[in-house]
């Protein structure tokens, strides 16, 4: 070992290594040959399972019941991404505190930022809440390029699926039938079931409600709602005495009786203030997987409209 | 929307036009000068006035475009849903989906002038400068300590991090480290994401892969102060920091496990640890790091490492360093902005040649061995606890043995700032023990980008 010259051979030894590992690696194409698709959250991932059938594998890196903005960027994950064709985000800077080292550890460069199999969906939404004037921090942690929780919408959630469908057919031109086929469907589906929520729905219009985070900006628009504070003081920071007793002072002056909180935020100050209001809370699932039998995009609506009617006939 | 957006501004650049035309016409016919006067007058008011309208409709139309910012215009019409929230009249006129939620014209502007816009149209103009943040690290001790000077009130760090995508195969990032009279380039890198097979390559100034320590930025450590073994053996607060190529790779390996080799050549300079007299003098670091997830909210990461290089005492003496670390995870993903465990140990072990203490001539290799565990749980989304064990013995000599432990409680007001304070207690070989209290104000301005997992 006493050479102390030879640490250049030791280098190499290291780089040559890699690079057979590296060369002994089967090729990246997988055997069934299905598209290999990635996306952020599991609403993304439903909406591409929806329109790619089973031409396509889909996977999600957050779970449904989990706090988009604090996903980990786990090492398990790179070893999805690493396969993947195209990687679908929600965009916005939803997920700007765990996506792009994954995505820059992956070593794959058809999924790196801008490349053909990164598609940002909120390209093709309708997004609300973009901040105009000065944006700073004093408000909290402030998306500057709008609310990012656009998926709550079932029109964007078929701009969506039309962008995504697009990108599957650009992909796999050979396939485009199937997956304009699958579009097709869906998007009379979707007609379909949001008539039906909007006559479900219908009855509550303009009624005010709560919620814990500014997760529900275009499901409220959506569906006629009226959303009057946030148990939050602002959005990410957590609820200070202060804030909590001026809005149980104004949902008592406004008559708010429903109480919105995600499934992964502590139920302790929601309940306070349900209590000292006479409102009810109400755990809605902002996501596809939320609870086990939310297992795709349509019932991700009927779960959530289920337990608005129950929590708003309850508190006439 | 596109349409009626083009046939707003056809109306009202057409209706000033027709204005015109009319008040031009009505000159002619007046007798007094000072009729024609007053009269080009009320026609120029009349023009200013309408003109302030087309200002404040173009603007309204503006804030509308931008709350539709989105899709094409062609692929609207297919995509309205049901339009029962859509006024049947305006529909075919209206195919963006800014108006069907709206209706109504939006709000008009402020008169007043906007002064400055960020995050709005100014700020297109910037869209293409990299993230900037600066990370201010304020520590302070107080307590006696002989061996290690903590000043009472220090600005220990301000952490410049300037990171962007360079083009389509790189991204770039720097970081900056201003102390309170210096500035050094902490790390400044290119790293290629498009290689083929997989292959991810850094070049330029970085902290090397070797253990765990070593890969954190002052202001991401678990703890106001690094552990005695990175004091002792590896460099301290500086660590294995160099200028080199880095290369690395996920590995096949046995289902669900995460395998990922890492070779790096440097220059052979760090801190007090390498020391390069000649170009041939490179240090070499290796890394191999193992993980899997146990369950959905457990996992556990191991990994090894190996640095070595030519040391202070001369182009012919080596130092080796192995390192062995492992670290638990529990974070339940219901609750994981409120609950987590952290546990993790790093074991490292050092083999430094210097001149014999008998004969000066020889060589002989001291041998050390350090090590710290440390464990962290959060008590709810403000508040951490976590304790540290230390020991280790010097790179020079072996058998003198520093022992310490730490306590520490972490605040977060939010995600961007953070309080800390640390008791700690030392037994230093030969100098006695020490009792301080640390405290650490960390602060961070704007965007800056995750750090590794």
């Amino acid at each position: 070992m006493r050479h102390p010259n030879s640490l250049l051979p030791i280098a190499s030894s290291f780089l040559t290594m890699l690079v057979s590992c590296t060369l002994s690696r089967p090729p990246a194409a997988l055997a069934d040959g299905k598209l290999q698709v990635m996306t952020a959250t599991t609403d993304l991932a439903a909406l591409a399972q929806e329109v790619g059938g089973d031409k396509v594998s889909v996977e999600s890196i957050a779970r449904g019941y989990q706090d988009p903005h604090f996903v980990e960027a786990k090492p398990s994950f790179l070893l999805k991404l690493r396969k993947a064709d195209l990687l679908v985000v929600v965009g916005l800077e939803l997920e700007i505190g765990w996506l792009p080292p994954l995505i820059q550890q992956s070593g794959n460069p058809k999924i790196q930022v801008g490349a053909s199999g990164y598609f940002d969906a909120s390209r093709f939404a309708r997004i609300l809440e973009i901040p105009t004037g000065l944006v700073t921090r004093a408000e909290g942690d402030v998306h500057p390029l709008g609310n990012p929780h656009y998926w709550l919408d079932p029109e964007n959630g078929l701009r969506i699926a039309k962008g995504i469908v697009d990108k599957f057919s650009e992909m796999r031109p050979a396939e485009a039938d199937y997956f304009g086929q699958r579009y097709a469907d869906f998007e009379r589906r979707i007609k379909q079931a949001a008539e039906q929520w909007q006559a479900q729905m219908k009855p509550y219009a303009g009624r005010k409600i709560v919620t814990y985070h500014r997760s529900w900006p275009n499901f409220a628009d959506y569906f006629h709602l009226d959303v009057v504070g946030y148990i939050e003081p602002r959005p990410g920071i957590p609820p200070s005495p202060q804030h909590t007793v001026a809005l149980i002072g104004q949902m008592k002056r406004d008559n708010v009786k429903v109480v919105c909180v995600e499934p992964y935020f502590d139920l302790k100050t929601p309940n306070a203030i349900a209590r000292e209001t006479g409102a009810q809370v109400v755990v809605l699932m902002p996501s596809v997987g939320g609870e086990k039998e939310i297992t795709d995009y349509f019932k991700l609506f009927d779960y959530d409209i289920a337990k608005l009617k129950q929590a708003f006939d309850s508190t006439k | 929307m596109k349409k009626f957006g083009i046939l707003l501004v056809f109306i009202f650049f057409t209706v000033p036009a027709i204005a015109q035309k009319q008040s031009s016409g009505d000159t002619p016919s007046e007798a007094t000068p000072s009729r024609t006067a007053d009269s080009r007058v009320a026609a120029l008011e009349e023009q200013v006035r309408l003109l302030a309208e087309q200002v404040a409709q173009l603007r309204s139309e503006l804030s509308a475009m931008r709350d539709a910012r989105s899709v094409p215009s062609s692929r609207e019409p297919k995509i309205l849903l049901t339009s029962s929230h859509v006024q049947p009249e305006i529909l075919p006129a209206v195919s963006l989906p800014a108006l069907s939620s709206s209706p109504e014209p939006p709000p008009s502007p402020p008169q007043a002038p906007q002064t400055q816009v960020y995050g709005g149209a100014t700020s297109n103009a910037k869209l293409l400068n990299p993230d900037i943040s600066m990370i201010g690290n304020f520590i302070g001790a107080a307590g006696p300590n002989s061996v290690v000077q903590t000043p009472s009130m220090e600005l220990h760090e301000s952490e410049l991090g300037i990171q962007a995508i360079i083009d389509p195969y790189a991204r770039g990032d720097f970081f900056l480290s201003f102390g309170e009279t210096n500035v050094s380039v902490e790390e400044g890198y290119i790293t290629f994401t498009s290689l083929p097979a997989g292959l991810i390559l850094k070049a330029g100034k970085m902290r090397a892969a070797f253990g765990k320590v070593n890969l954190m930025h002052a202001h991401v450590l678990p703890w106001v102060d690094e552990p005695i073994v990175t004091n002792n053996l590896v460099g301290g607060e500086e660590g294995i920091q160099d200028a080199g190529f880095s290369l690395s790779r996920i590995l096949p390996a046995p289902k669900n496990w995460f395998l990922e080799g890492t070779a790096q050549v440097y220059r052979g300079d760090s801190a007090d640890l390498f020391r390069a007299t000649t170009n041939k003098d490179v240090a070499v670091v290796g890394n191999l790091r193992a993980y899997k997830d146990l369950t959905e909210s457990t996992n556990l990461d191991l990994g090894f490492s190996y640095a070595r290089g030519h040391n202070f005492n001369g182009a012919n003496f080596l130092t080796n360093l192995y390192d062995a670390s492992a670290t638990f995870r529990w974070k339940p993903l219901r609750r994981a902005i409120y609950k987590s465990f952290l546990f993790r140990t790093e074991l490292i072990w050092s083999a430094l040649d210097q001149p014999s203490a008998t004969l000066p001539s020889l060589i002989e290799t001291e041998r050390a061995f350090g090590t710290y565990a440390d464990a962290e749980y959060r008590l709810n989304r403000r508040w951490t606890v976590g304790a540290r064990f230390d020991h280790s013995g010097r790179a020079t000599n072996g058998s003198l043995i520093d022992n310490g432990f730490s306590a520490i409680l972490t605040y977060w007001p939010s995600e961007f700032s953070q309080i800390r304070g640390q008791y700690r207690f030392t037994d230093y070989a030969q100098a006695g023990n020490a009792n301080q209290l640390l405290f650490q104000f960390l602060f961070a301005l704007g965007a800056h980008g995750a750090h590794p997992f």
